[in-house]
């Protein structure tokens, strides 16, 4: 596939970016049963005749849905639908066992927002559409054919758990005049949107279980003109580098088709995650005939403007003002405060902080050890799995005496490794500070009578030789002792 | 009724819309009928004054939602009972896009 040098797509055309965002929220059971909606059970164990559409069934929605709805509109800025409907679209296509996915049309809850983001200090202001509610479709497996795609399968098998999952479409204005940074906004926009989702506790907002997707629309129309050209919209975009990857891409590729006098064919493309290129999918010249009508099964959903204030008063601090409400509280210098938004940090640290630690001691675990463990499981930092809660209880342990920071980073193993919160850890692998007395006391004397060379030049006032004893019992109590306490013994014995 | 009586082509798209395969007779044959019906269902407008909205539900009911609780589901052999053909706990459909697509 030819594609352009991104400089001279740039030097060309203006791109234009749209994307939707599929977030799955994370109630306990769906829209409109009482289906679970847990990731990962046996095939087809979380459906009933509701989900799979069976005659006779009607469908209920879930308040929850509803409320965690309102809140993402408001969150974006948006307008809250003083009265809308759902409604059904119809297709034939086997994800949905009804033939119809229940959504909305031409009335969605929340429209008319915005989110500003920032890339490189610059700030973007990208503008929401609409979000609007649905449920999620079934799992295909294609089987039969070389590449486990749709293309050349000979059947396919489904699984229908996910389908009627609640999920939020949350779909963005075209995003025009970014430039060069049009990769980087759309990544910085995702970005963002996951991190107001997450401070909602709407969703698990994990983009490689799906629980939020991102498809990109992508346009180029050569610089000064005013019409924009055909787009593309490429599905399975499904990790933040992989948003800036397809942007990137489909500019590339679409300035290479252009620039030699072709046309850009507007279809769905798919993302190639570990090759990074896009490859065609669905052509889109016949536009799909959804029919879309009012769900008849279904009353609409009509927010007093009572519910909708009760539901503002729960947001969470907005990302921005929280920024600015750290940066002055948190004292950190600039150098460490860019470290701590380079690995997206300021939620987990300012939840530790709220949870009992010092912003110093927060950011010493979230920015070390646990940088380096999520960096390790290719996560991110909120995903590694310990809460802020639990960084907080792990330094109020070391502040106290308990463990030591080497022996922390064993209770950090443990408490990755799903041993339960860090005191637990440390009661079942037995990590605590040997605070025996005696039994450092021992130990401080038979390192002294193994090394009478060393001791010697103790003795004699040589105190940094002192370092070999106190290794020495270190070792010997396995890393489980003040050492400050070690070198005290060490030096009073041998005074 | 003011708009065009529906043709062959109007009902082939319907057909193909619904997956139905439909002869040229039958096009022929469903047309004038399907347009008798839609006659029916649009003289309701003559009554609906300009004060009436469209309505799409009967009940003067909105906010009717459930708790967000869990409710025991169907076993995967339940939920497959009515299937035609089913592999591993799924149900099994044939092939969705012919290879040129």
């Amino acid at each position: 596939m030819d594609v352009m040098d991104f400089e001279d797509v740039l030097a060309a055309y203006e791109p234009v970016m749209g994307l939707e965002v599929h977030v799955e929220l994370n109630t306990v059971s769906k829209m409109f049963c009482g289906c679970s909606t847990a990731f990962g059970a046996e095939p087809n164990t979380q459906v009933c005749p509701i989900c799979l559409g069976l005659p006779g069934s009607l469908p209920v929605i879930n308040g929850k849905a509803v409320e965690s709805a309102i809140r993402i509109g408001l969150a974006l800025n948006c307008q809250i639908a003083s009265w809308c409907r759902m409604a059904r679209k119809n297709y034939f296509y086997p994800d949905m066992p009804k033939d119809y996915q229940i959504s909305q049309y031409d009335e969605p809850i929340a429209f008319d927002g915005y989110l500003d983001v920032e890339v490189d200090g610059e700030t973007f202001r990208v503008d929401v559409e609409r979000a609007h509610m649905e449920e999620d479709t079934g799992k295909s497996l294609h089987v039969g054919g070389a590449t486990g795609r749709i293309q050349g399968a000979d059947y396919s098998l489904l699984d229908y758990n996910r389908a009627g999952v609640p999920l939020i479409e949350i779909v963005t204005r075209p995003i025009t005049g970014a430039g060069e940074k049009a990769p980087q906004v759309a990544r910085a926009y995702v970005a963002a949107l996951r991190e107001i989702l997450r401070g909602l506790d709407v969703s698990d907002v994990r983009m490689e279980q799906g629980s939020l997707r991102c498809d990109a629309n992508v346009s180029l129309m050569p610089r000064g003109a005013a019409v924009f050209g055909t787009r593309t919209e490429t599905k399975n975009v499904n990790s933040l580098r992989s948003v800036e990857g397809a942007v990137r891409y489909e500019m590339c590729r679409q300035g290479a088709v252009l620039s030699e006098g072709g046309t850009v064919r507007q279809e769905t493309r798919h993302w190639n995650e570990a090759e990074g290129f896009t490859t065609p999918g669905r052509s889109k010249e016949t536009a799909e005939d959804y029919r879309y009508f009012p769900e008849p099964d279904l009353v609409p959903i009509a927010p007093d403007a009572a519910w909708v204030e009760e539901l503002r008063a729960t947001l969470p601090e907005p990302p921005a003002e929280r920024l600015a409400r750290v940066t002055k509280e948190w004292g950190f210098t600039d150098l460490e405060m860019r470290d701590v938004l380079g690995a997206g940090a300021i939620g987990v640290i300012d939840q530790t902080v709220a949870a009992g630690a010092t912003p110093q001691a927060a950011r010493k675990w979230w920015l070390g050890e646990l940088v380096r463990r999520a960096n390790e499981a290719g996560v991110e930092l909120a995903e590694v799995g310990m809460t802020p809660a639990q960084v907080a209880e792990l330094q109020r342990l070391v502040e106290g005496g308990t463990i030591n920071d080497k022996l922390a980073r064993q209770v950090i193993d443990g408490v990755l490794a799903g041993e339960g919160d860090p005191e637990q850890v440390v009661a079942t692998r037995g990590l605590s500070v040997v605070s025996d007395e005696g039994a450092l006391s021992a130990a401080v004397e038979a390192a002294i009578a193994a090394n009478p060379g060393v001791a010697d030049k103790v003795r004699a006032g040589k105190v940094q030789a002192a370092g070999a004893l106190i290794g020495a019992v270190m070792k010997e109590m396995k890393g489980q002792a003040d050492a400050a306490r070690v070198r005290e013994l060490v030096l009073e014995k041998l005074s | 009724m003011s708009s065009a009586p529906l043709t062959s082509a109007d009902v082939a798209r319907l057909a193909s819309l619904a997956r139905i395969e439909l002869t040229p007779q039958e096009l022929e044959q469903f047309a004038p009928q399907l347009d008798v019906i839609l006659e029916s269902v649009t003289s309701v407008a003559e009554l609906a004054g300009a004060d009436v909205e469209p309505t799409s539900h009967a009940l003067p009911l909105t906010n009717v939602f459930r708790a967000d609780e869990v409710r025991p589901s169907f076993t995967a052999a339940q939920a497959l009972a009515g299937a035609p053909a089913a592999e591993d706990n799924r149900f099994s459909v044939p092939r969705i896009l012919d290879e040129e697509a």
